[in-house]
């Protein structure tokens, strides 16, 4: 059967090949299974964990034994630990710039004479959360432990103002990340992160590899024709694609408990767009590379840009308009969004329609390119 | 243009193809009647390879023009190739692929009807049916080989286009191989096969060399060998090596070849070669005049022409 010069039974013959080579191809199977895997457990377990003992400063203003007391236990607490006492704001700024100390708390002047004077001082506590997980749970307990000293510590007038929330004003400032990602987008970002990776390597090399090692030269002198050659490539990858896709979210149910609020139905269906984005992407790249290691170090420089301005890494809405408009090309961006979506806020199909929509462009785009690209002939 | 109202299966003319400055063939023209089993020699690099990827559209050439099977060689490489059996120089199938699989895939690709049956008679004929589940890597050379061809028949072509195919197969195969050329080609296909063994180059109907881009020589071996004008002697006796060397530098021998225990020395002037030879060749030495081979054409044919490399 042929349509617009598209013949199927041809296109069959690639698919049923690649179908044979990946199965014999155990190394590259098992990577690509294994990579997520290991990513999972590198990004999962990683960046959920809790980290304690961060570096913390104290700037203070006031000498009194209540504030001296609250930064004992700031240092008592697993959380933070006391490592500088700075003593101006220049200093302060120098050391979180620096990633010298992850928290500044500022103790003003008279701390302890306004707060027994029931005039709520205010405690500033300024954080770096450029990973905001790391500081997200240090920042929650530093209420309690305020609270707890001043049950303690306190007695007098101030006792009557027990069990009425805030003595103390807490201040808290994020420094460079304002938006603070909670664990439960990192895992299902993952799964955008993964398969960009893999579904763009594997196919990049997928031409490339035909042509170092001689096999070209053969499938160019049959009938086989641009569209059949890449469209069968890309196809057992779908399948590779899904199966990805299944262990991530398995991991992401069972493993991290991310919760599935909307249509695992509708999920499924975008990632067939995305995978297959991706795996157009790489079929371009091996039309342009001229051996498998300059296919393997496109597939890196797609890959980066799209972990570094998708959002993955550092909230897109803090990023310059500049990289923004970067990365807006990426198909990881959109999808990002689109997953984060659906699973956490139970987004339907009408709501991801503005992501799915520059995720099928850049498809079309990536594969009509792969395909003008695709030489017929060895010159 | 309609493949009946031509009784060539290959006719072009000044086809060049330039890699950068160098022209790798050059003005080349060629005419391959249908049913013609016709060789193409000439040493490494001469252009041979590239010139069959040139015939079934794999590069396009930079001039001239032509027909294969009765299309155009620059805008219909898709019709040629459905129906041109093209054999690499180098094993081009796939090696992770098992000999069943390599000419399933095939025999797929060309959309061959009954595929099992084609598949299975293919393995048959050449013997492969025990193999059929080796994988084509682990073949040696000359398995490969007759992989590649039982490969490029399956889909039944009207033309082979064998590059050095029977190189590193062992003489009874490549027998065979003769064997089944000339059934294939009394049924009416066309081959145009390039080698490096005189024997093959004798077993073809026509032949062409080409040194370096150029044709050199082309027709039957007897034209070939008339055209060459050679007239060639032959010295046996002791002490050959020696003599070579004071043979080369006389005036009008133009190649002095060791042939097993003899020395074949040739020049265009079969008189003046008798008169600058007869002094030297005193007994137990003998001189006497012999036909010319196609070796010592070619040897011949070889020397005269430059590398346009250097
Ligand atoms: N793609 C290419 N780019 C540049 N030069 C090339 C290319 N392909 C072939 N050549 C050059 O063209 C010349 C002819 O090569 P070709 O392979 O046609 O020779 P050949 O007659 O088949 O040699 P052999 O008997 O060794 O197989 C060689 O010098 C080769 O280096
Ligand atoms: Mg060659």
């Amino acid at each position: 059967m042929t349509l617009l010069g598209f013949n199927f039974a041809r296109w069959w013959a690639i698919v049923a090949k690649e179908f044979i080579q990946m199965r014999r191809d155990r190394l590259t199977f098992g990577m690509m299974i294994g990579i997520p895997c290991v990513q999972l457990i590198l990004f999962g377990y990683a960046i959920n964990s809790d980290p304690k003992h961060l570096p913390t400063a104290v700037l203070s203003a006031d000498h009194s034994v209540f504030s001296r007391s609250l930064v004992q236990a700031l240092g008592h607490s697993a959380y933070f630990d006391v490592v500088a006492q700075a003593a101006t704001e220049t200093e302060v700024q120098r050391m979180l710039a620096h990633g010298e100390v992850m928290f500044v708390i500022h103790i003003p002047e008279d701390f302890e004479r306004k707060l027994l004077r029931g005039e709520r001082p205010a405690v500033l506590m300024e954080a770096d959360a450029t990973d905001p997980a790391a500081t997200s749970n240090a920042l929650g307990t530093l209420q309690q432990i305020i609270d707890r000293l001043i049950d303690r510590d306190l007695t007098g007038p101030v006792t009557t103002m027990r069990g009425r929330p805030g003595p103390v004003e807490l201040r808290i400032h994020r420094h460079y990340n304002p938006e603070g990602i909670t664990q439960y987008n990192i895992v299902p970002g993952l799964l955008g992160v993964v398969l960009t990776m893999t579904m763009v390597i594997i196919t990049a090399v997928a031409i490339t590899r035909e042509r170092e090692r001689g096999t070209m030269e053969n499938l160019l002198s049959t009938p086989a024709r641009p569209a059949e050659v890449m469209l069968g490539k890309i196809v057992p990858y779908i399948i590779v694609g899904y199966l990805q896709t299944s262990a991530i979210l398995l991991a992401a149910r069972f493993l991290f408990q991310v919760p599935f609020h909307g249509s695992l139905m509708l999920l499924l269906a975008v990632m067939f767009v995305f995978i297959v984005a991706n795996l157009s992407m790489g079929i371009t790249f091996s039309t342009i590379a001229r051996n498998q290691l300059q296919a393997m170090q496109m597939s890196f420089f797609f890959f980066l840009p799209s972990l570094l301005l998708s959002g993955f890494m550092f909230p897109f809405r803090g990023m310059p308009v500049w990289a923004q408009s970067i990365g807006s090309v990426f198909p990881l961006t959109h999808f990002l969004r689109i997953v984060r979506g659906i699973l956490l806020k139970g987004n339907s199909l009408p709501d991801i329609l503005p992501h799915l929509w520059p995720l099928t462009a850049f498809l079309v785009v990536a594969l009509t390119l792969g395909i003008r690209r695709y030489r017929q002939t060895l010159d | 243009m309609n493949p009946a109202s031509t009784s060539f299966a290959i006719d072009v003319a000044n086809v060049t193809k330039t890699f950068g400055a160098r022209s790798v063939v050059n003005q080349i023209g060629l005419r391959v009647g249908i049913g013609e089993i016709f060789g193409f020699l000439g040493p490494n690099g001469s252009g041979k390879t590239t010139f069959l990827r040139i015939l079934c559209g794999l590069l396009t050439p930079d001039a001239g023009q032509g027909q294969c099977l009765g299309f155009d060689i620059r805008t219909q490489a898709g019709e040629i190739r459905r129906r041109v059996g093209y054999m690499t120089q180098r094993f081009s199938f796939y090696e992770d692929l098992t000999i069943e699989e390599n000419l399933d895939f095939v025999a797929r690709i060309y959309q061959i009807p009954g595929r099992r049956e084609a598949v299975q008679r293919s393995l048959e004929r050449l013997g492969l049916t025990e193999r059929r589940r080796q994988l084509a890597g682990v073949l040696s050379g000359g398995w490969k080989q007759r992989l590649a061809l039982a490969a490029c028949l399956i889909h039944s072509p009207q033309l082979l286009l064998l590059d050095e195919p029977t190189a590193g197969v062992d003489p009874k195969a490549r027998r065979d191989f003769w064997e089944e050329i000339h059934t294939l080609a009394a049924e009416g296909l066309t081959v145009l096969i390039t080698t490096h063994y005189m024997d093959e180059a004798e077993r073809c109907h026509r032949l062409a060399y080409i040194a370096y881009g150029n044709l050199l020589a082309q027709g039957t071996v007897e034209e070939v060998v008339r055209q060459a004008g050679l007239a060639t002697f032959e010295i046996t006796g002791p002490d050959l090596p020696a003599l070579a060397r004071q043979l080369r530098a006389l005036p009008g021998v133009e190649q002095v070849v060791a042939f097993g225990l003899a020395l074949h020395v040739s020049g265009r002037h079969p008189q003046r070669l008798a008169e600058v030879l007869a002094p030297l060749i005193q007994a137990p030495r003998t001189l006497r005049p012999i036909e010319s081979g196609l070796e010592d054409v070619f040897i011949g044919l070889m020397s005269g022409a430059r590398d346009n490399f250097q």
